[in-house]
């Protein structure tokens, strides 16, 4: 009997343990950004913008010339880097609070600009990397170490939806929602990462992909139970789909 | 090479010496006393095939700086005290990250919103690191249009040399006044960041540009080798010194200041005072030696600045144990004439 390897790692995934806890969904998301990356040939060409928070370490995973961007600053960073240098391909790598707290002007604009760059945003509605405190993207009575009694919509708002918001901006060229919670959903995560890219690629505008992805420890759940929550609480406010695609299918 | 001679601002002199030093990448936001800058810029970087971006805010604008930097290119970003604060952030990830940043500051009175008149205020962020963490940058004080555009050039030339950020430290005394200047060509050198820029791992292993280093002693040993740049960076000092030779007391001011208190000089010394200027145009590195050269000979000191006294602490730790150095501070509001500085520098000569 012969075997035959049907995903193969990609080359660019360094061949070396994570530090995310387990049932996190980074290194799902790191495998599938690679996958892509190579598909479209990619690495040789690439800086990635790293940010602040689970991820900060994203050069140790992903084998690619990389600079870390201050807190939320990254789609600034990249701003930079794609004005610099043009004929390269240019992604951020974010998450909630990192992306839709702190940087909320920085992506808002990023997009609005219609910058060249791609950008990969992993929701798991908390702050990991700091302990669980509540996010801008925290759902309505989801308790954290700063929301301690669940947040409240009249006391602190309601989650921010970036996909919608990005998606209505003028330079974005693809905007999209996905989730890691099961296989279907994994294959269509792949999909949005690599039109994501191909926006930047293809010179249509600014590429922006939202990952809805499971914080176990933080949730204070096992991981099967936080892929159940992606499915019954986030996924119907956060629903799935895209919000904006110029690419023309 | 072009004898041409220009009849331009303090801010278009700073973003002609920019273009002639191969500036590829502005990014700005508008502030006052610096906006011919930005204006300038986005008329003619294009024009040179760089990129012009007015950011959202003196954050984004500092950021594009450290990404746009970190490709190996020659890029500024330029404000006044307020926005400068805001790109603190930046500043001090670019330093940590050992990134060749232009900063250019036309300097406005503070705190907070202050007003719109020229100032020193900013000595002591400029100098003393400016950022969170324990770092500095070459800072720049020119104190003519000429010296604008000149010390323009030489910011990216030492930026990239030292792999550190650079600031130019003017006012809005410099920004705003117009003087003939002489523009020069430098020779840019072509791929001067091969070795460190980010341009895709293509045929050699992933280059990382960060700031963090969590591994026990990582940090220490990082900042060692930033505190050995830092000491390197001493051959770039540079000042100038005007009739101190024979002179009892020598007059310590920089940037626009300096500038005025010389007319000052040459009026005193046709009255037959031995008075003389020491303008410091490096302001870190500080020319600390040179001063002390200086009060070892006996010479007494008062330092000028057009704010409550920052550099005055300088030249103090300068001078002592061999001198003291006087005070005198402009307050903002007001441009300083020749005559301003008459008083004083006569009350300290006699002291």
């Amino acid at each position: 009997m012969t075997e035959k390897i049907m995903f193969p790692k990609p080359q660019v995934l360094a061949n070396r343990p994570t530090h995310y806890c387990p049932g996190c969904h980074h290194g799902l998301a790191h495998k599938l950004v690679a996958q892509v990356l190579e598909e479209l040939k990619l690495p040789e060409k690439t800086i990635c913008v790293g940010s602040i928070g689970c991820s900060v370490f994203i050069y140790n995973y992903l084998l690619l010339d990389t600079i870390e961007a201050p807190h939320g600053r990254a789609p600034a960073v990249a701003t930079g880097v794609k004005r610099a240098r043009p004929d390269k391909f240019v992604f951020t790598y974010q998450g909630d609070g990192d992306l839709a707290a702190i940087g909320l002007a920085e992506i808002m604009h990023c997009a609005n600009r219609g910058e060249r760059v791609s950008v990969v945003f992993v929701n798991n509605t908390i702050y990991g990397m700091t302990g669980g405190q509540m996010a801008p993207t925290t759902l309505v009575g989801q308790k954290t170490t700063t929301c301690p009694g669940g947040r409240c919509k009249d006391r602190e708002g309601e989650p921010f939806k970036m996909a919608e918001i990005i998606g209505s901006l003028g330079g974005t060229a693809y905007a999209a929602r996905t989730a890691l919670n099961d296989i279907k959903n994994i294959q269509k995560t792949k999909k949005a990462i690599k039109l994501a890219f191909r926006a930047q690629l293809e010179d249509k505008g600014f590429g922006f992909v939202e990952i809805l992805s499971s914080c176990p420890t933080n949730w204070k759940m096992t991981p099967l139970q936080a892929n159940e929550r992606i499915a019954k609480e986030m996924i119907p406010y956060f629903p799935l789909g895209e919000f904006k695609n110029t690419l023309g299918e | 090479m072009s004898k041409k001679r220009l009849f331009v601002k303090g801010n278009e002199a700073i973003a002609l010496g920019a273009l002639a030093a191969g500036c590829k990448c502005y990014f700005g936001y508008p502030i006052t006393p610096q906006n011919d800058i930005p204006e300038f810029m986005s008329r003619e970087l294009p024009k040179k095939g760089g990129a012009f971006v007015q950011a959202e805010s003196e954050v984004a604008a500092a950021n594009m700086l450290l990404g746009a930097v970190s490709a190996g290119i020659r890029a500024m970003t330029s404000s006044s005290s307020p926005g400068i604060s805001l790109k603190q952030e930046a500043i001090s990830y670019m330093a940590g990250s050992e990134l060749p940043g232009v900063i250019v500051n036309m300097n406005r009175g503070g705190p907070g919103l202050g007003d719109i008149g020229p100032s020193q205020g900013d000595y002591f962020q400029a100098t003393k690191g400016g950022g969170h963490g324990d770092y500095r940058l070459l800072v720049l004080g020119p104190g003519t249009v000429q010296e604008a555009y000149d010390l323009t050039i030489k910011a990216f030339d030492l930026a990239f040399k030292y792999k550190n950020p650079v600031m130019i430290l003017g006012d809005a005394i410099l920004g705003q006044m117009k003087e003939p200047i002489t523009p020069w060509e430098p020779e840019v050198p072509e791929k001067e960041a091969k070795e460190w820029c980010l341009e895709g791992a293509k045929g050699r292993p992933p280059r990382v540009i960060k700031s963090l280093y969590l591994e026990d002693g990582a940090l220490a040993k990082h900042n060692l080798k930033l505190a050995q740049k830092y000491a390197e960076m001493k051959k770039e000092i540079l000042f100038e010194e005007f009739l101190t030779q024979d002179a009892s007391l020598i007059v310590v001011a920089y940037g626009s200041i300096g500038r005025i208190v010389k007319s000052t000089i040459r009026t005193l010394r046709k009255q037959g005072h031995k008075v003389g200027l020491f303008r410091p145009i490096t302001l870190y590195p500080f020319p600390s030696e040179a001063l002390q050269v200086l009060a070892k000979e006996g010479k007494k000191f008062l330092t000028i600045e057009h704010n409550l006294g920052q550099m005055v602490e300088d030249v103090q730790l300068a001078v002592c144990p061999y001198a003291q150095t006087d005070f005198h501070g402009h307050l903002p509001g007001n441009l300083p004439t020749p005559n301003d500085f008459e008083e004083p520098i006569i009350k300290a000569l006699e002291k």
